[in-house]
């Protein structure tokens, strides 16, 4: 089962480095990891997604809080949280078929992040399945490249 | 008042008490030397800076004090590697100092530059690169806490030259504060209760114990409780010593060379008590059915050790000794019953310790290796400290020498790093001056650390090495032996050098013994010396340790002997395809 853990940790070098490699070392998965600093720019908050079965999953919490600089642990699935991924997608798309992907982005609530000659970007942010929605409707219209943030969750209220 | 990184740095040792430093100097680490020139710590130079790690965790480990090690940058680094992944896997406090290349060339793959802390990551408790000077006395007292506190274990501090030769101003160490670190010594009193609960049900308990016993100095609590609640103990490798050898309620090891009394303790009991231990695979066997009709109570301060490998019911995380003292206090009252109570359990595993003792087949031609240690036992009355190797010396070491002390057995279970045992030696006598020291070594073993033998004559330290010389890499020709038809490729030593002659090189005293007759003058006469001494036995080339549990195979199955065929089962190819070590 697919997980998202969220982790506060040391905002210090090195320490995206330890828990690349616990991950490695002990043969877990990643499907996604995002970092960026808190409120207090002494710590960060890493958002992991990874998969496994309840024995793993405890071990995987157990060992990443045996990580010195890593400050506290939540396996958010377990809770009531929300989650959110951001994705940039450059359709290459003629000026002629374009309405339809206005259609789609207003559809998805969707910013146009740009719109050149021959190609558009959008940005839209949702949960997973509404980000695997959106590419699958603007696939057929020409997906040249897209980026996707990886997941950020928040728990919905002060949880221990 | 201002003082240089080196400055500092030594100064923040000496505030954590060290006394002794094992290192090898070069290039990046010379302001660190310049000051220690002076200084009051004690540095030994050893051969290789393999040796360094080694002896810095031999001395912990006869200490009980954290060991440290210093080396220069690049090739010097990497040469602690072994050293610390082998006091990883045991969970030994080291602190290695290494030289780093100055931090404007860091990146640049600079002359004897490493990535030393990004190489040591998977094998240390945690580690620093020092970027500013102003930053090195806090983290050379948080290196020192982190090793020694929690479940303990090697921390590396790289220190670039020009950290060392910067000016700073040195303060006065804080109490360490980290928050992301703060190991829990108490035990839940709900699990205790609930442990001890389990404990007064059992009918066939055994307690399995292991290095963490050692570790948190709780010998005596473990005998207090198996004494009071009268329940059989067995130990792991690293946990001898933390239960009399020679205790009526000891069962011996437990595990691939367990004995058969432990192995089917465990296997047929209705409690397992694992105190700091780990259950690693040499101990289980084939995990599936490992006291599968057990219920398991695990004491650890590791809460990551906690079902890692076998399902625990009653999980205790804490410090060992604080949890056992708990539990005494839970268990004590109504005392004496328990004598009558486990009446029919004792016997049950008496009677299998009588069946099948260890044993081997003495001879009056050859020398046995399992007599040389049974002599080593007796004329050291058990007081020694024994380092071992790996492999079949460190097996029958386990085996023959009985450990009534804790800090007395020195070895590397983890990792298994053959070389450990000389330089551990090393460093186990400088913390101890007054015992005897014994390294019980292999020959192929102890060619691969032999160089500090000069260490050992430079300190004269009289330290022993006795080496059961088979001419062989004995455990795994016993392995080809049984799982690969006899074919001994690679394993054959009959290319040796004359290790009399060696020692004699290096400065220390050489014998060489070929007749049992020999085995007892010479131990007398080599223990009674201040020097350092090599014994050279040449044993019984085709010596088997047993008992045997094939890989992969219940701890119940074991091979007792050549030839023991009622109890021997036939190993397959798939078994040997399960041969992980």
């Amino acid at each position: 089962m697919r997980h998202t853990i969220s982790v506060l940790v040391e905002n210090k070098f090195g320490v995206l480095a330890r828990i690349a490699g616990l991950f490695s070392g002990r043969g877990y998965n990643i499907e996604s990891l995002s970092v960026a600093p808190t409120l207090d720019p002494t710590v960060s908050r890493m958002t992991i997604v990874t998969s496994g079965d309840d024995r793993v999953l405890e071990q995987i919490n157990k060992q990443l809080n045996k990580l010195i600089d890593v400050i506290k642990v939540w396996d958010v699935t377990q809770k009531e949280f929300v989650d959110r991924e951001l994705v940039l997608v450059r359709v290459e798309v003629s000026k002629d078929k374009r309405d339809e992907l206005f259609r789609v982005a207003e559809r998805f609530e969707a910013r146009i992040a740009d719109v050149g000659e021959r190609s558009v970007t959008l940005e839209a942010t949702g949960d997973e399945a509404r980000i695997e929605d959106l590419i699958r409707l603007l696939k057929p219209l020409g997906i040249r490249e897209f980026v996707r943030s990886g997941r950020v969750a928040i728990l919905k209220s002060e949880q221990k | 008042m201002e003082k240089t990184g080196a400055e500092i740095l030594v100064q923040s040792l000496q505030e954590e008490g060290v006394e002794v430093l094992f290192g090898f100097p070069g290039g990046v680490v010379l302001n660190i030397y310049d000051v220690l020139f002076d200084s009051e710590i004690r540095h030994v130079l050893t051969r290789h800076e393999q040796g360094a790690a080694h002896a810095a965790d031999g001395y912990a480990r006869a200490t009980g004090r954290v060991g440290v090690c210093m080396s220069t940058s690049g090739p010097g680094a990497t040469n602690l590697v072994t050293g610390i992944a082998t006091a990883y896997m045991d969970s030994i406090p080291i602190v290695a100092l290494t030289g780093q290349v100055t931090t404007a060339l860091i990146g640049g793959d600079a002359f004897q530059e490493a990535d030393i802390v990004g190489i040591t990551r998977p094998i240390t408790k945690h580690s620093y690169l020092v970027k500013d000077v102003a930053d090195l006395d806090r983290i050379v007292h948080e290196a020192f806490h982190i090793a020694r506190t929690g479940r303990p274990g090697p921390v590396l501090v790289d220190l670039p030259k020009d950290v060392t030769s910067a000016r700073t101003v040195h303060h006065k160490p804080q109490p360490v504060e980290l928050r992301g670190y703060r190991p829990n010594l108490k035990g839940n009193p709900k699990q205790v209760k609930l442990a001890a609960e389990a404990i007064r049900k059992a009918t066939r308990p055994v307690i399995y114990a292991g290095g963490g016993v050692i570790l948190s100095g709780a010998s005596e609590e473990l005998i207090r409780l198996a004494e009071l609640i009268q329940i059989p103990v067995t130990l792991t490798l690293l946990g001898l010593g933390g239960f009399p050898g020679t205790h009526e309620l000891f069962l011996g090891m437990l595990g691939m060379h367990g004995t058969y009394a432990a192995n089917l303790a465990v296997s047929d009991s209705d409690l397992i008590l694992a105190i700091g231990a780990r259950f690693d695979d040499r101990v289980t066997g084939k995990i599936e059915e490992f006291a599968s009709n057990a219920t398991v109570v695990h004491i650890d301060i590791d809460p990551s050790a906690i079902s890692k490998n076998v399902q625990v019911d009653i999980p205790i995380v804490g410090d060992v000794k604080l949890v056992l003292k708990e539990l005494l206090k839970e268990l004590s009252g109504g005392s004496g019953q328990w004598v009558k109570v486990r009446e029919r359990w004792l016997k049950q595993v008496r009677a299998w310790a009588e069946e099948h003792p260890l044993s081997y087949t003495p001879s009056k031609k050859k020398i046995k290796p399992q007599f040389v240690v049974e002599k080593v036992f007796e004329l050291t009355k058990g007081e020694a400290i024994i380092t071992t190797e790996v492999g079949q010396n460190q097996m029958w070491a386990a085996h023959y020498y009985k450990f009534n002390r804790p800090r007395s057995f020195l070895s590397s279970g983890g990792l298994g790093t053959m070389g450990y045992g000389l330089p551990a030696a090393i460093g186990a006598q400088m913390g101890c001056p007054d015992r005897r020291v014994i390294d019980i070594a292999g020959d192929g073993s102890i060619q691969m650390n032999i160089q500090e033998l000069c260490t050992a004559v430079q300190y004269r330290l009289p330290v022993k090495v006795v080496i059961l010389n088979n001419q062989f890499l004995g455990m795994v020709r016993q392995w080809q032996e049984i799982f690969y038809h006899q074919r001994y490729s690679q394993s054959c030593l009959a290319t040796a050098p004359n290790f009399q002659k060696v020692a004699e090189a290096f400065g220390a005293k050489g014998y060489t013994l070929t007749h049992p007759d020999q085995v007892e003058p010479a131990l007398k006469e080599a223990l009674a010396s201040d020097e350092t001494c090599v014994l050279d036995f040449h044993v019984d080339r085709e010596e088997n340790v047993y008992p045997m549990v094939p890989p992969g195979h219940s701890i119940r199955d074991m091979l007792l002997g050549r030839g023991k065929k009622e109890v021997e089962k036939k190993v397959s190819i798939a078994d040997r395809d399960k041969i992980t070590g």
